[in-house]
């Protein structure tokens, strides 16, 4: 029996008459990288909304480790160990990047209701804060200004304040998109180190680097399941190819 | 999360020190003008953290400045001797419970929302005190007695003399000052800056926003009760007019002259726009034209304020630049 | 008090109601389409009572004045949205609601400088000036039907643009999603400026209008402000029906508050208000 961590039954999502999400049941492996593949407009970012709690879904059921977290808000879901990157970069830009990092890794405080030491005294905070930093490849822009860094770093930094709560379930929503190849290169290095501990739900365009580090896929289109399997049934899938690998392998073959 | 640079720092200092040797060598009508605004300032100051730190524009802040005032009117306005500390007590609690409640509502909006629905508590209030005979309507309460600060029936102060008040204001301005900063710093402040750059990315991370921002909307609503208290024990009057939207739209202003973000850029603002009122009628009868003409300059042409404008002059003189700055923090 | 009591502050509360309406239609439009808080719009009331005024003096007939007094309105409303307003759509609403703040100032000011501070009343033109008996002892004024009525022409009048011309169509499309305007590549700025113009032209329509039932005075436009603002927010921001549904209820509450709970008339609307926002946060008609 698989070992499931986050599961999702029958979940939908409308917006008027459009199903950006169809009747979804998937259930994502401990420890292992699913990725979500499909067209644009699949479906895949409401999916990942879904999940973190940023959109209510229509109908259905959303379970993490057991429990039923269907309805909650992103803030609960982020404290029970789900965390997220954005598609759209996401950060304080204001901010240095230690900073940014900080009011992530803030959140093992059982509380920031409080009111009298200073913050930056806390160093466990800034500790993981910089770990955050570190494993991202930003340590020594610690103390840049968010807009001061390039779009490439932003991306990083995206990254890396998902990671500074320290999540057990990371949701990325393209973490690729816009970088350069060096930098790919190095995230999804970052993407396998981070796999050895943790559950990755990931949308990437990148198809190379999708079949470099995913253990998983399942390929939607118009919000629905089209077919989910390991790299090799779905680059094989027919059908998948027909819909959405496009018909350029077949013509090649 | 920015730290104050030296040089700003110390020309703080010095205006502190400028106002505690004030009265000493000022002349009476002006030493009761600064204990007015810096009355004001505490209010102001207040008004800064949700403007300036959570990004809570609040169009209603006077109602707690007014409800401050009048609670000590209420239920002391008869009173042969005032216990400083009892009424002092009261009012906080009353201020901190009457922001509660109109935060709680508040807060469940947003943007323009927010700024309507604030006004609008503002105006109810208003009108509660202005209409209803109980509580001196139009006319307003005169304080027939001043506060008594005692410890063990020993006076530390007396309020009705005009000096001493001017120091215990003082006093008090400091303390919220040094109070706010303290807040702003610990992990709450980290949160509520964050809340004001990016408040869907600061629940994304696991923070219960809406507390954040009550809790900061209650601090502030009590501060400026504070303000109002002092306002009424200095005066011994309270009118419906401290809680006039026109008190709340000159707050405003006071904090973005003066600059927001920085709370001693509230205090700045407040002594401009106060000195602007005591000096402008003299020189036209239609000085509210020119106050206008300034209000939309600043909008134009002085977005951060004086602060801003000090910050900046810092960085030019260091050449290193803002980002240093900050990044020493 | 009879029936005809009550029927006659329904009237009332209708007419009020109609005349709010005026006012916050302009005040969701300029919201919704264009994004500002405009504070000035209660101005626009006091400049269209005080120009109402002036202009009837000087002709001698209401009729003649607001036909003198709208096009002059037009050309303010049309000079602050260029000199002022046009600066601050990109910027934050704290500096829209300290821009419009200052214009507040300068406009009460203006007023002083130009008709005092006397409180003056406008004569009801003689072909309005009798009332409707309806008891013996009961009476309604033709004059304050004519507000009713000429609302009642305004509305239909925008009804049709809104809903059957090109310009209409824009505007709704802005309304509803301010940024498919751009998107479809209409001039913004022309669209802004028509906007903000005939929405604070309303405005002070409503002022002329209402100017022999209120008679005109300094900060007349102070109240109306905020009353619109608390229409505009039960309705829903950017919505022309919730602005209708939320005029009339503030109109009917504020009338029969005064009747029924004479020492918190004034709270009742924003009580009310609290009511509904607590009820909707977006108001009754708004887009979450």
């Amino acid at each position: 029996m698989t070992d499931s961590i986050l599961r999702t039954e029958r979940l939908s999502k409308h917006f008027g008459g459009l199903r950006a999400v169809d009747n979804l049941s998937i259930s994502f492996e401990r420890r292992k990288v699913h990725a979500i593949l499909g067209p644009n407009g699949a479906g895949k970012t409401t999916l990942i909304n879904l999940l973190s709690g940023e959109l209510q879904p229509s109908s259905g059921h959303i379970y993490y480790e057991g429990q039923e977290i269907t309805n909650h808000t992103p803030e609960k879901t982020a404290r029970i160990g789900i965390g997220r990157s954005y598609q759209k970069t996401n950060i304080f830009t204001q901010f240095t990047c230690l900073q940014n990092c900080w009011i992530g890794a803030q959140t093992m405080l059982r509380t920031s209701m409080r009111f009298f030491l200073p913050a930056s005294r806390l160093r466990q905070v800034r500790m993981q804060a910089e770990k955050a930093l570190e494993s991202c490849g930003l340590t020594e822009k610690m103390n840049h200004a968010a807009s001061s860094l390039s779009y490439g770093e932003q991306r990083q930094l995206e990254i890396a304040m998902m990671l500074s709560t320290g999540p057990e379930l990371l949701l990325l929503d393209e973490p690729l998109a816009g970088m350069g190849s060096e930098e790919s290169t190095a995230v999804v290095g970052l993407l396998r180190e981070l796999a050895k501990e943790r559950t990755l739900i990931l949308i990437e365009h990148d198809m190379d680097a999708v079949f470099a580090v995913a253990d998983t896929l399942t390929v939607m289109v118009n919000g629905a399941e089209l077919e989910t399997g390991s790299v090799e049934q779905i680059r094989s899938s027919p059908e998948v190819q027909d819909a959405y690998l496009g018909h350029r392998d077949r013509t090649e073959r | 999360m920015k730290k104050t640079p030296g040089p700003i720092m110390l020309f703080l200092l010095l205006c502190i020190g400028l106002l505690a040797i004030f009265p000493l060598v000022g002349d009476d009508f002006y030493t009761e003008l600064i204990t007015k605004i810096m009355i004001l300032s505490i209010f102001t100051i207040s008004l800064d953290l949700l403007i300036g730190f959570t990004g809570l524009i609040s169009f209603g802040h006077a109602a707690f400045f007014g409800i401050g005032a009048y609670f000590l009117a209420i239920f002391f306005q008869d009173a042969e001797q005032i216990n400083y500390w009892w009424a002092l007590t009261l009012t906080l609690s009353g201020t901190a419970l009457a922001s509660l409640i109109v935060g709680w509502i508040c807060i469940r909006t947003s943007g323009i929302y927010f700024i309507m629905l604030t006004l609008a508590f503002a105006q109810m209030f208003f009108y509660f005190f202005f209409e209803s005979p109980h509580f001196g309507g139009d006319d307003g309460i005169f304080i027939s007695s001043k506060p008594d600060l005692s410890i063990a029936a020993e006076e530390l102060v007396d309020l009705g003399n005009e000096h001493h008040f001017y120091y215990f204001v003082l006093t008090w301005m400091v303390a919220v000052y040094l109070f706010l900063s303290m807040v702003l710093r610990a992990p709450f402040g980290y949160i509520l800056v964050a809340i004001k750059a990016n408040e869907q990315r600061v629940r994304a991370l696991g923070y219960s926003t809406q507390y954040y921002k009550l809790v900061s909307f209650v601090i502030a609503g009590t501060i400026a009760g504070l303000a109002g208290f002092l306002e009424a024990a200095h005066t011994s009057f309270v009118t419906p007019a401290y809680l006039s939207w026109h008190e709340s739209g000159i707050a405003i202003m006071m904090v973005v002259l003066g600059g927001m973000g920085t709370l001693f850029g509230a205090v700045i603002g407040t002594f401009a726009v106060v000195f602007l009122q005591d000096l402008l009628p003299a020189i036209t009868d239609h000085w509210q034209i020119i106050m206008g003409g300034i209000v939309i300059a600043i909008v134009l042409f002085l977005p951060n304020g004086i602060a801003g404008a000090l910050y900046s002059l810092h960085a030019l003189l260091n050449k290193k630049g803002l980002a240093k700055a900050d990044a020493d923090d | 008090m009879d029936s005809s009591f009550y029927l006659i502050q329904l009237l009332n509360g209708i007419q009020y109601g109609f005349l709010l309406f005026l006012v916050a239609s302009g005040l969701t439009l300029i919201f919704g389409i264009m994004g500002i808080i405009n504070l000035a719009h209660g101005s626009f009331y006091m400049i269209g009572a005080y120009l109402g005024f002036w202009f009837t003096g000087l002709t001698g007939n209401l009729f003649t004045g607001i036909l003198l007094a709208l096009p002059v309105s037009l050309g303010v409303g049309y000079l602050v949205e260029r000199f002022a307003i046009s600066q601050l759509y990109a910027r934050d609403h704290l500096y829209q609601v300290l821009l419009t703040y200052g214009l507040i100032l300068i406009a009460n000011e203006t007023q002083r400088i130009l008709w005092g501070s006397d409180v003056h009343s406008v004569p009801i033109p003689q072909t309005l000036a009798g009332s409707f008996q309806l008891t013996g002892n009961q009476a309604y004024p033709v004059y304050r039907l004519f507000i009713s009525i000429s609302c009642i022409v305004i509305a239909l009048g925008m009804y049709w643009v809104i809903q059957k011309t090109r310009l209409g169509m824009t505007i709704r499309a802005g309304a509803s999603n301010r940024e498919m305007v751009q998107i479809l590549g209409i001039n913004v700025d022309r669209l802004f400026a028509v906007v903000f113009s005939m929405g604070v032209t309303l405005a002070a329509l409503a002022g002329m209008l209402s100017a022999p039932v209120n008679t005109v005075y300094p900060g007349i436009g102070d109240n109306i402000l905020i009353i619109s603002f608390v229409v505009v927010v039960i309705g829903g921001i950017g919505s022309i029906k919730g602005a209708f549904i939320g005029a009339m209820l503030i109109g009917l509450a504020d009338t029969f508050g005064k009747v029924l709970l004479p020492e918190m008339a004034s709270m009742v609307v924003y009580a009310l208000m609290a009511a509904v926002l607590i009820w909707r946060p977006q108001g009754l008609f708004g887009r979450a």
